[in-house]
């Protein structure tokens, strides 16, 4: 069990304890809900955009401690980011978990790192990237662009 | 536990060669047969020695193979009717597994029978095979889904079945053991009651038959169905068995070979049960599998197998309830064979992998059965599930590992 501290390091659990922005916000922007069917991992994740610019963001829901810590700790990584910056540091992140060439490594994931230990765990990956993908489901949504996420 | 003295476990667990592997550098605790059983070396044997020296496809050629196939086939049907006492060999259809057979009785069965206004009542402790084809073939007719309310144990509410019970129910479908729950429902009362007004009733004997000596005769059930591979037999096999009635009145569920007798383009006459439903080359090496796994269940004895996961299920529930934040879901008077569980501190998709560090395969998730997952307002559980060949031993590994977890999350 002591090589899963490498999974289930202090951050993360830290934050699948107290998670950040954990609640449901009212009168949002954009909107999506994301949910695992394999494993029943379901999270809402808000946005308020103003300018071009994550004003807010938020998540509620029930996921893993995997799922909570990534959604928590992506909800500090964009609040404040434009939208561009939000959707290349989904790229890198993604890419940093797959290695798939579809999305972009293009920036740094500074605090996100911590989360990369899950690419050792690959049924574990859908787990840190679920936020991610609602997110990008709701920013779509907000745009008025069509998704099958 | 009186019959552990006769019971070789070590014997046993000598016979299923996975259970000799290390996973992370731990011995395999495998804990997941409510998924999945593993198989004996008698059934892997008789596989490889079926491709290795008898193999052709069945009912077809007159040389030596395939009549050797055909053989071996057919005896395994006969091994399945002796496992669950069906009057004759025929009332035993082979079909892909669980979910096949409870679609086959839906399609066939049932969609020629619906009108709007009918009713098909299941239980809230179904497994999704045994939900979704009975909302297809409801849309199909228009018949209406009713739904038998579960208590806080997780048992049926039977005066409520009672209640739904009526002149309007076409079919009862209900799970004989709950697989995220474990609990054993009172199968002979339900059918007994559904008879009384004429209404016939399908088992779905997935997590029984593994675990409780079962007599479709004695039970009365108008179709009883299972899968081999929580049997310790192949994957992709499975058994529908129907009152000879019943079958012979119902159509064929697919079109194709071996189902027919003659074939014109004027018309077709369909062959006798059990072919009729038997369309194709069937999943022959499953079948024998199947029948190698039954052979090698009933040489060790279903009753013995049933008494020591009993003392399995005893002793881990006694263990498990001791664990500080740990809640059992499912507290039926009567289960069988395994223990869903959840940890205040630790989500069940987490406890799965801090487990599998220890060597310990369970089950995490909603085990198929999201209603019983909103009834109990969990997203997910934790799911530990016996076999013939667990031990006492490993219930405590099971158990100190869930503790570690605890540590590590707090």
């Amino acid at each position: 069990m002591e090589n899963l501290r490498d999974l289930y390091q202090e951050v993360i659990l830290d934050h699948n304890k107290s998670p950040r922005n954990f609640r449901k916000m009212e009168d949002p922007d954009g909107f999506a809900h994301g949910n695992n069917p394999l494993c029943g991992d379901q999270i809402d994740v808000y946005i308020k955009l103003k300018d071009g610019i994550v004003e807010d963001v938020s998540f509620d829901g029930n996921g893993c401690a995997i799922c909570t810590s990534s959604a928590s700790m992506m909800t500090l990584a964009i609040k404040g980011k434009s939208e561009e910056e939000a959707n290349a540091l989904f790229g890198s992140f993604h890419h940093a978990l797959t290695e798939d060439a579809e999305y972009p490594d293009d920036v740094p994931l500074g605090k996100l790192k911590v989360l990369t230990g899950v690419k050792e765990f690959p049924v574990r990956v859908k787990c840190a990237t679920l936020a991610w993908h609602t997110f990008d489901a709701a920013m779509k949504k907000l745009k008025g662009e069509i998704t099958t996420e | 536990m009186s019959n552990t003295a006769q019971y070789d476990v070590v014997s046993i667990r000598n016979d299923f060669p996975i259970l000799g592997r290390e996973i992370h550098g731990k011995p395999l605790v495998y804990l997941d047969n409510g998924a999945s059983a593993q198989r004996p070396v008698q059934v892997i044997n008789a596989i490889a020695e079926l491709y290795e020296n008898n193999y052709s496809n069945v009912h077809r050629g007159v040389h030596t193979l395939s009549q050797e196939s055909t053989n071996l086939y057919d005896d395994a049907r006969v091994s399945v009717r002796g496992f669950i006492n069906a009057s004759c060999v025929h009332e035993v259809v082979f079909t892909s597994g669980t979910t096949d057979s409870i679609n086959l009785v839906a399609q066939s069965y049932a969609r020629p029978r619906l009108q709007k206004g009918d009713e098909i009542l299941i239980t809230h402790m179904e497994h999704h095979s045994n939900i979704v084809p009975w909302q297809i073939v409801c849309e199909q007719t228009g018949a209406e889904l009713k739904v038998v309310p579960i208590s806080d144990k997780g048992e049926l509410e039977m005066d409520r079945f009672a209640e739904l019970l009526s002149e309007k129910t076409k079919l009862v479908s209900v799970v004989h053991v709950s697989n995220a729950l474990g609990t054993v429902n009172p199968i002979k009362e339900i059918i007994d009651a559904a008879h009384a007004i004429g209404v016939p009733v399908l088992v779905d004997g997935a997590q029984a038959v593994p675990h409780i000596p079962v007599d479709v005769q004695k039970l009365d059930a108008d179709f009883y169905v299972f899968s081999g591979h929580k049997l310790y037999g192949p994957t992709g096999i499975g058994v529908l068995y129907g009152k000879e009635k019943l079958l012979n009145e119902m159509p064929p569920y697919k079109g194709g070979g071996d189902m027919i007798l003659s074939v014109s383009f004027e018309g077709t006459t369909y062959n006798a049960l059990p072919y009729k439903f038997e369309a194709g080359t069937p999943n022959i090496a499953g079948v024998i599998g199947l029948g190698a796994a039954i052979n090698y269940v009933q040489k060790i004895g279903l009753g013995a197998i049933a008494a020591h996961e009993h003392g399995l299920l005893v002793y881990a529930t006694s263990k498990l309830q001791e664990i500080e934040g740990l809640r059992i879901i499912g507290e039926a008077d009567q289960k069988a064979g395994l223990i869903s569980f959840v940890l205040d501190a630790v989500h069940p998709h987490d406890i799965g992998t801090m487990l599998d560090a220890e060597g310990v395969a369970v089950r995490a998730g909603h085990h198929c059965a999201q209603p019983v997952m909103d009834h109990f307002g969990v997203p997910a559980t934790a799911r530990a599930s016996f076999a013939m060949y667990n031990t006492f031993k490993e219930i405590d590994v099971l158990a100190a590992a869930i503790v570690k977890t605890i540590g590590m999350f707090s």
